[in-house]
């Protein structure tokens, strides 16, 4: 047992208000550079949609991820032959137009404009070229819905989607939609450090944070087509990829990331999982079918002590195992399992969770009443409208078990608290729901309350990084004396 | 023999001036700037002609190349090599076609560079002086494969003996004085674009990422004490 630590997050679609605050967030802290603009290190899609970039789910085109090729796990951007002839040019690179050119307003011009027959106007501005652009797309433009026939009739979860389920998803009124945040997923197998020819793509050891070193970077651009959830993206203007770094000053001081602080709705959480690193390369290889639950059983028990004491041979401090007692994550992913990982038939077996969304209460109205026509107050979840198979598809590697647990134990935790909270529902039809849902009634609380009544140290439960323990803490502070000058350091400057 | 001044100049001292530049300005770079090293690569903004510049121009220039190491390191072999006319033939015949695709792709690269105005933004005088003396020199290269033939022969004769005399540190010119014109340009372009390496996007050349071949897909670092156990995965 090989224990390593890893900041771990679980996203819970079922609050999420799509109102974007993490996207500002994150992009005012980190992505307001030159040859940035166009970088969303957090966004927030609709879902269904074509997403950012556009249709970065189909890896046909995009080939992300890992394959399982004659048994072998393999990335599916390229064989290792095929690094040094794609560093010329990657055919499966996205190039800013699969994103979109972003663009500033020549406000001046509404003061300057000299007098004329016409309002002046203020006209977009390409942020690449400085030039008078048409705004043909942008890093949301299909928020909402907006466009559906166009852009979310051509979301690739639609593939295994009857054309009933289709239609009935895009029926007037039965209109079904969520967000769905998305960031680095940090994960245990990253395509992108995978793919890095540089090295410069790494994963801290001590908290599983993936991270891009920006001076061993050459700018060959592997990993952008070799991630397959397109989060590590290329700075034209430097010439070297960045990727979302988990705001690590910031968590290595205790505070949560940056698009975590500011959510609104309260969606994210955040905390330690323990896993096992033996079991990675025989985990990511597994059938489809298979993945979720393995991917499950790598995440180990912080309170096992023969975890405990594997974990101290490892190093791993014992504030690090606190945290990861009190983690608000292993709580939704192993011990209620209705977190699931996004698309994990990618293989990189992401370390970002979502609790998948009950879609509206299924209900009609008729003359301005809304009337609800199932016995147990809510809809069954098999007749969801958004259909299983389409969030199935998301986050269940194309199979619904998992989903359909997820759902059901959601489903009960708020009959539960209906029966207790309005009483309008029988008590016993809230237990057999929680029969039914493999939970019990002290379960359901426990859930009710780290959805419901979450506080922000119930969130976020940031392990401490002991810094001071860090290597450059180890080194003789005098070596360097009078050998390394003052320093200076330079700007992220582009080379000749 | 006494060779004419400017030749002394191109061929006994310039090179020498250029690699030392070279080699100082690149570990300088390298080490004390970082960041700077980087292919810069433009298949971002640009992705549809991207293709029929940069791969044409790579592959032909690397083969192109490894026709002249292969002449530097193993004349004899070579010699021996084209003593049959019609392999001579042939060894001539890839080499022109190479160059042709270098000088292809090349001109691909520039008409891209100046038709797209996203390019423009990250185009540093630099690489106007980098695309004119790659130009200069392919086209010469070319011309000599061309006008001078059998160069693959002379080359391994004549000029392998003179860089080797520049490498033992004594060059001996008379190798080089009787050389054409344009062959001599060609000599003096190639120890001008060695010294100008450092100073431009060249320097991705030094960074070619070889131990990518043999590496372990993933890379850990700790910077905690497992480091100095030299653990990682």
């Amino acid at each position: 047992m090989d224990v390593r630590s890893q900041i771990s997050m679980v996203f819970h679609l079922d609050k999420c208000i799509g109102c974007h605050t993490c996207s500002i967030a994150c992009k005012n802290i980190w992505t307001d550079r030159g040859g940035t603009e166009y970088m969303w290190w957090n966004n927030v899609e609709t879902k269904p949609g074509t997403g950012y970039p556009t249709r970065w789910e189909d890896q046909e085109s995009y080939r992300g991820g890992w394959e399982v090729k004659d048994g072998e796990l393999r990335l599916k951007s390229m064989s290792k032959a095929r690094s040094l002839t794609d560093l010329f040019h990657h055919p499966s690179q996205p190039a800013l137009d699969e994103y979109y050119e972003p663009w500033t307003y020549d406000y001046q011009n509404l003061f300057n404009a000299p007098e004329g027959d016409d309002q002046p106007t203020a006209r977009p501005v390409s942020m690449v070229t400085g030039r008078h652009t048409e705004i043909k797309a942008g890093p949301n433009w299909d928020d909402d819905l907006g466009g559906s026939p166009v852009y979310a009739a051509n979301d690739p979860n639609f593939s295994n989607l009857n054309d009933e389920q289709r239609a009935q998803l895009f029926a007037v009124e039965r209109l079904a939609m969520f967000y769905f945040p998305r960031i680095c997923n940090h994960c245990l197998n990253p395509g992108c450090v995978a793919a890095c020819p540089s090295g410069a793509l790494h994963k801290r050891g001590e908290d599983g944070i993936v991270l891009l070193d920006q001076t061993r970077c050459r700018g060959w651009r592997a990993c952008v087509p070799a991630c397959p959830y397109k989060k590590t993206f290329y700075n034209w203007k430097t010439g070297k990829s960045e990727k979302c770094i988990l705001c690590f000053p910031r968590v290595e001081t205790g505070q949560a990331p940056a698009c975590f602080h500011s959510c609104v709705g309260r969606i994210r959480y955040l905390g330690v999982l323990l896993y096992d690193a033996d079991k990675l390369e025989l985990t990511a290889s597994l059938p489809d079918e298979e993945l979720i639950e393995a991917h499950r059983d790598m995440i180990l028990d912080p309170n096992d002590p023969a975890v405990i004491a594997a974990a101290r041979r490892n190093g791993i401090h014992d504030s690090v195992m606190e945290s990861a007692r009190k983690s608000p994550v292993y709580q939704f992913v192993k011990v209620w399992k209705i977190a699931l990982p996004p698309h994990i038939e990618y293989r990189t077996l992401p370390m970002l969770f979502y609790v998948p969304p009950l879609s509206p209460v299924l209900s009609s109205k008729s003359e301005g009443v809304i009337k609800n026509e199932t016995e147990t107050l809510f809809h069954e979840v098999d007749n969801a409208r958004a259909p299983l198979a389409y969030l199935a598809r998301l986050f269940g590697a194309g199979h619904a078990a998992k989903v359909r647990y997820a759902l059901k134990k959601e489903l009960a935790v708020r009959l539960h608290r209906r029966a207790l909270e309005v009483g309008d529902l029988d008590r016993a039809a809230a237990d057999r729901a929680l029969l039914e849902a493999d939970c019990t009634a002290q379960e359901a609380e426990a859930i009710y309350k780290l959805t419901a009544l979450c506080t922000f140290d119930d969130r976020f439960v940031i392990p401490p990084s002991h810094r001071e323990m860090a290597i450059e803490m180890l080194e003789d502070p005098q070596e360097r004396k009078q050998a390394a000058g003052f320093g200076f350091l330079a700007g992220p400057r582009r080379g000749a | 023999m006494n060779p004419a001044y400017p030749d002394t100049f191109l061929f006994a001292i310039f090179p020498y001036v250029a690699l030392a530049v070279c080699a100082i300005e690149s570990l300088r770079r390298y080490y004390a700037q970082p960041f700077t090293y980087s292919s810069l690569s433009s298949q971002f903004l640009e992705n549809q002609y991207h293709f029929w510049g940069i791969v044409p121009f790579h592959f032909g220039l690397m083969a192109v190349l490894a026709g002249h190491l292969a002449a530097f390191f193993v004349p004899r072999t070579l010699l021996l090599w084209n003593s049959v006319p019609a392999r001579l033939y042939l060894l001539e015949a890839t080499g022109f076609i190479f160059a042709l695709l270098a000088l292809i792709g090349l001109t691909n690269l520039i008409v891209r560079r100046i038709t797209e105005p996203a390019l423009r933004v990250v185009t540093t005088p630099m690489d106007w002086v980098v695309l004119a003396l790659l130009a200069g020199q392919i086209s010469l290269g070319a011309y000599i494969a061309l006008f001078r033939p059998w160069g693959s022969s002379w080359f391994a004769a004549s000029l392998t003996p003179y860089l080797w005399s520049l490498l033992k540190l004594s060059p001996d010119l008379s190798y080089v004085a009787t050389m054409p014109l344009t062959v001599k340009l060609h000599i003096t372009g190639a120890f001008a674009l060695a010294g100008l390496l450092p100073f431009t996007r060249l320097v991705h050349l030094l960074v070619m990422p070889l131990p990518y071949l043999w590496r372990r897909p993933q890379v850990v670092r700790w910077t905690g004490p497992r480091r100095i156990q030299g653990a990682s995965l």
